[in-house]
């Protein structure tokens, strides 16, 4: 394997080794030279205006995937409640399955699930694979990636989504590990590639600075991962609506697994299971985040930014700037080293936006941005911005927003 | 057999994302001077190894610290932080045929790694890489062992040569799992606050003479490690387009809070 520059086309224009993130490369002699630095991302070869750059002698195996077919969703659930992102990935899944002329899967392992899976059938699935059991009432790592292997195999679609959850992003490598093939962590977009009916997984990289483009060789089926809040949940015209808690009305649709609960085997030992309460607190649940940043001054001015949030049935967030200065707790960090968030209304109160805070933000619906410098990155990716004093923006907001609750 | 409780912990090294910044015209990149740092991640990770190896030697155990890292040459820069940080040991594993890995190729390549090293019972990593942003390698290493994998620890709750209790935050829950050593786990910036490097960390790190493992120590076959072992494979980056054409709302403080209130209401939020 061998990462190449063409000397006859190379202008030595150093776009390559601006965009090179790993200081591989080196302009010598008004050529480009790269150096064992590299690690064969690829982020020159598409940098290149002149097609200058090549990749040799990769490996590759020819493989017959014709025995592959359709799309399998990875129906999450705690304790019977389904997560939001299964239903995102079934309406991202139905596009999928339609762009490849295929057909629409999910596999559900759980307890008791008869009522829970009703709304499910809104989505255009065409066969629901479920798996019962007491063995499935806790999410344990080792308990799902069994059953979920074994309908890989019997089943073999060609692609097999899962929710980025928690819960999502160490099930799934252990699955891919299993089933030996790749998997793509925290997709944000998905599309087929229409000559080659190949899966394209997006994902952000680099702190959401970059996205890079992956696909599955070698190896099937094409698994990724995708990020909560991103895909759209849309219900198909016309679904039957069997609202049920009778497995027999969907009959037709529903395939129960044949296992043997006796042959699951744990590692774990769950020892318990509790609500989060009080001090932390989940951001991505709320459609509103308020975030404060430095520029609020200091840990009492939060109460601030916590009243403009719980007006707005929101919640608080803040910079790492302001976490790193204990003036609020680490759970309501947004950002690269803290949480990824995309609500619906994202207010940066004081934040100027260093990129690893917009790493964490930038895919919100809409960025409002209130700073007193006119220069801060923030304004570049805000949808509204505001230049200004947010002592005296926000009280006057605040109290608009209590008169025209009282007025409607 | 000699009965030292050996900690691993994976770290690797990203480029440091302060210095990244887009150019708002041209919308690409613009890196002013190259920096490249430990992942943030694993320092929490080696701080966590160097605790628990505090707890066990605090009840008359012995225990040791070993940091692997695979990446280039100049990556040894942070195993000697590693060692400053109160590591004992350092591994680099370093190949040009290591190039291009994806986390599958990557998982395989520590887990060959692993199995040179004997007595160890405990793995620990940084939940994500800054720059791949993943959180794959753990569960795939830990898989590829044949080991139980405990991700986003928040903390330790109890540790013994045989059995670990760790408790994680799962989205809007806490999880308490007890699994029997070895295990690997996966740790954020919850579980910790890492300390500074000390005098003595910092000498041992000058000093320490760092082994290099390369695809031929580790008896791979380069078609199976790199690129070319790697199931993904990135065929475009690209830097995101942003749509957004800022509006800015201009006026007296009390002009900005009605304009923006109006603008909430549009949007159905009050």
């Amino acid at each position: 394997m061998e990462i190449k520059v063409d000397k006859t086309t190379c202008t030595g224009c150093s776009l390559c080794k601006n965009f090179c993130m790993y200081d591989a490369i080196e302009i010598t002699g008004g050529k480009a030279i790269i150096n064992d630095n590299c690690i064969f991302c690829g982020a020159c070869i598409d940098a290149c205006k002149f097609k200058s750059i090549e990749i040799t002698g990769i490996h590759e195996k020819n493989f017959d995937f014709s025995a592959y077919s359709g799309v399998m969703i990875f129906i999450e659930q705690h304790e019977g409640t389904v997560a939001e992102v299964s239903y995102e990935l079934l309406s991202e899944g139905r596009k999928l399955a339609d762009a490849l002329g295929s057909k629409l899967y999910g596999i559900m392992p759980g307890y008791e699930l008869k009522e829970k899976i009703s709304g499910i059938f809104n989505y255009g699935i065409d066969r629901l694979y479920i798996a019962d059991n007491e063995i499935f009432k806790h999410n344990i790592d080792d308990i799902y990636s069994k059953i979920l292997v074994q309908a890989i195999n019997k089943y073999r679609p060609d692609i097999f989504l899962g929710g980025a959850t928690s819960f999502g992003r160490t099930l799934l490598p252990k699955v891919a590990a299993i089933i030996k093939t790749g998997l793509t962590a925290d997709c944000t977009a998905l599309s087929i590639d229409p000559e080659k009916k190949i899966l394209l997984q997006t994902r952000p990289t680099f702190g959401g600075n970059v996205l890079a483009t992956i696909i599955t060789r070698n190896a099937r089926p094409q698994m990724a991962t995708v990020r909560p809040h991103v895909m759209a949940k849309e219900p198909v015209q016309n679904a039957e609506n069997r609202q049920t808690d009778n497995y027999l009305k969907y009959s037709d649709r529903i395939e129960f697994l044949e296992f043997d609960p006796l042959n699951f085997k744990t590692k774990y030992k769950l020892l318990s299971r509790e609500k989060e309460l009080g001090q932390s607190i989940n951001l991505s649940d709320y459609d509103v985040i308020v975030s404060g940043g430095r520029g609020i001054g200091g840990p009492d001015n939060f109460s601030l930014i916590k009243e403009l949030a719980d007006s707005l049935g929101g919640v608080v967030g803040a910079s790492r700037a302001a976490v790193d200065s204990n003036w609020i707790s680490y759970p309501h960090q947004v950002g690269q080293t803290g949480k990824t968030v995309n609500p619906k209304v994202y207010i940066a109160c004081g934040i100027s936006g260093a990129i690893q805070h917009l790493a964490g933000m930038q895919t919100s619906d809409i960025i409002i941005a209130i700073n007193r410098d006119p220069d801060a990155p923030i304004f570049k990716i805000a949808n509204y911005g505001i230049v200004g004093d947010l002592f005296e923006i926000i009280p006057r907001l605040i109290k608009k927003i209590k008169n025209g609750k009282g007025i409607t | 057999m000699e009965n030292i409780f050996r900690i691993i912990v994976c770290i690797k090294q990203v480029p440091g994302t302060t210095e990244i910044k887009i150019n708002p015209e041209t919308n690409t990149l613009v890196r002013e001077g190259i920096e490249t740092v430990i992942n943030p991640f694993d320092t929490y990770a080696i701080e966590e190894g160097v605790r628990i190896k505090e707890r066990m030697q605090q009840s008359g155990s012995e225990a040791e610290v070993t940091a692997i890292t695979m990446g280039p040459a100049q990556s040894e820069s942070i195993l000697r932080e590693a060692i400053s940080l109160g590591a004992d040991k350092a591994i680099l594993l370093s190949d040009r045929a290591f190039a291009g890995a994806d986390t599958w190729a990557t998982a395989l390549t520590l887990k060959n790694a692993v199995k040179k090293l004997e007595g160890w019972r405990l793995i620990i990593l940084g939940k994500q890489t800054l720059d791949g942003d993943t959180g794959q390698v753990g569960p795939e290493l830990a898989h590829m062992l044949n080991i139980p994998f405990i991700g986003y620890a928040s903390s330790i709750e109890h540790i013994s040569g045989q059995k670990i209790t760790v408790k994680r935050l799962a989205e809007d829950r806490y999880e308490t799992f007890e699994v029997r050593l070895p295990a690997a786990i996966s740790v954020g910036k919850d579980i910790n606050v890492p300390r500074v490097p000390s005098l003595r960390g910092k000498l041992k790190a000058k000093n320490e003479t760092i082994p290099v493992l390369n695809i031929a120590d580790l008896s791979m076959d380069e078609k199976d490690a790199g690129l070319s072992g790697s199931y993904t494979q990135v065929i475009k980056i690209f830097t995101p387009k942003h749509v957004y054409e800022v509006k800015m709302i201009e006026g007296s403080p009390d002009e900005q809070a009605e304009e923006l209130f109006t603008k909430l209401k549009q949007l159905n939020i009050v």
